[in-house]
């Protein structure tokens, strides 16, 4: 897979926007970001709302997919082009559930949001109508995504990342530093796994590293073994879709899941093990 | 109290629920050449080793918002009129910056 394949840039979007059967998609926790101003063209896919189960915690189903990109007129043969704010976290998030769901031409804008207004690119509150589709999503890819079980079999077996903050995985803090630090279930991290926060695979402006770039972090840096499959978590599985994106579809790495339980359940789990500190500890 | 990652609001009051003696915030307001205040800036929050730690971005009144330890931390400002920085030795309670843009 070629950076190409599944990057584009902002100057080939620009030059896209009107192109048919190109479909840009904003997908973000926040949507008042959608509502304030977006890409020409584009839809909103909302993080929470249209992603998640709204009663069981797990996201949505092939059906629930299905019916949603059909709603939002979206086809199966379209080529859809994802970015949003956060370093586009949730753009990688929605990245994955496209894999997991079998859409065969999904890319994502590099840099995001953040590149886009930093260029001064220009932006609209104007909401495109898109007729409704008849999408079908196939069934989910379970080689794509960790449960809980598989990744306490993996502790000093496989690669394990984790993608938060030096200090969430250390265990001094619980969250990310803009949220405030109220939450209840034990700090630390999975024993064996490397520590390698998402933001080493980003520039500052956005953008994904180069590969050679992102080879010497992962390999020479961190000691992730080549020949080994890897699990990539952080506290809720959008910021590891971002370092799942840069292993599997930038680097080519063909076992990379994305563990979207994440510390939210492993930390909350009875019984199994911890480490706390810098160090990744033993099994 | 979000239950993800992204950020909060920055224009939004401190939640009741955050204790400012017991918190750490660093927060302030970035602003252009002219002194105006700028929306839209991307702040991030970078550790004593210069490590990304957080990043958000400012509302309408230009202003950001991290919740920290005390200790040294650098602040990393930018946005189209141009980029800042700024350090910042934290200690319990508010710690207030103004972050100045600029080609």
């Amino acid at each position: 897979m070629a950076r190409e394949d599944v990057l584009v840039t902002a100057d080939w979007a620009e030059e896209n926007l009107d192109t048919p059967g190109v479909v840009f998609v904003e997908v973000d926790e926040d949507t008042s970001a959608y509502d304030s101003g977006h890409i020409r063209g584009a839809i909103k896919i909302d993080w929470k709302d249209d992603l998640q189960d709204p009663v069981r915690r797990d996201f949505v189903n092939q059906e629930q997919f299905s019916q949603l990109l059909s709603e939002r007129g979206i086809s199966n043969d379209d080529t859809v082009v994802l970015y949003g704010g956060n370093n586009n976290w949730f753009a990688a998030y929605a990245y994955w559930y496209f894999k997991l769901y079998g859409h065969e031409d999904v890319k994502l804008l590099d840099g995001g949001r953040k590149k886009w207004e930093l260029d001064a690119r220009e932006v609209t509150t104007e909401v495109p109508e898109r007729k409704p589709t008849q999408y079908t999503a196939k069934p989910l890819n379970w080689d794509l995504r960790a449960k809980r079980d598989e990744v306490e079999a993996a502790i000093g077996a496989k690669n394990l990342i984790d993608v938060r903050s030096p200090d969430e995985y250390a265990g001094r803090l619980l969250a990310p530093a803009h949220l405030p630090q109220e939450q209840s279930q034990r700090a630390g991290h999975i024993p064996t796994a490397l520590s390698v926060p998402w933001s080493k695979a980003a520039n500052e402006d956005g953008t994904f590293k180069s590969e050679d770039e992102l080879r010497e972090l992962y390999v020479n840096e961190a000691g992730l073994d080549e020949g080994k499959a890897t699990i990539a978590y952080c506290r809720i599985g959008e910021r590891s879709s971002h370092t799942w994106f840069a292993l599997r579809e930038l680097l080519g790495y063909s076992d990379v899941k994305n563990y979207d339980g994440s510390w939210t359940e492993y930390g909350s789990l009875v019984g199994v093990p911890i480490a706390l500190g810098d160090e990744p500890g033993t099994k | 109290m979000s239950d993800s990652c992204a950020a909060p609001d920055q224009d939004a009051a401190l939640p009741a629920s955050v204790d400012i003696e017991k918190e750490t915030v660093l927060t302030g307001t970035v602003v252009n050449d002219e002194g105006e205040l700028v929306q839209g800036a991307y702040v991030r929050l970078l550790d004593g080793s210069g490590e990304f730690t957080a990043e958000v971005v400012t509302g309408e009144g230009g202003q950001f918002r991290f919740f920290a330890a005390p200790g040294k931390w650098t602040l990393r400002a930018l946005s189209r009129y141009g980029d800042a920085t700024g350090e910042v030795e934290a200690s319990r309670g508010l710690n207030e910056t103004k972050l100045a843009v600029s080609r």
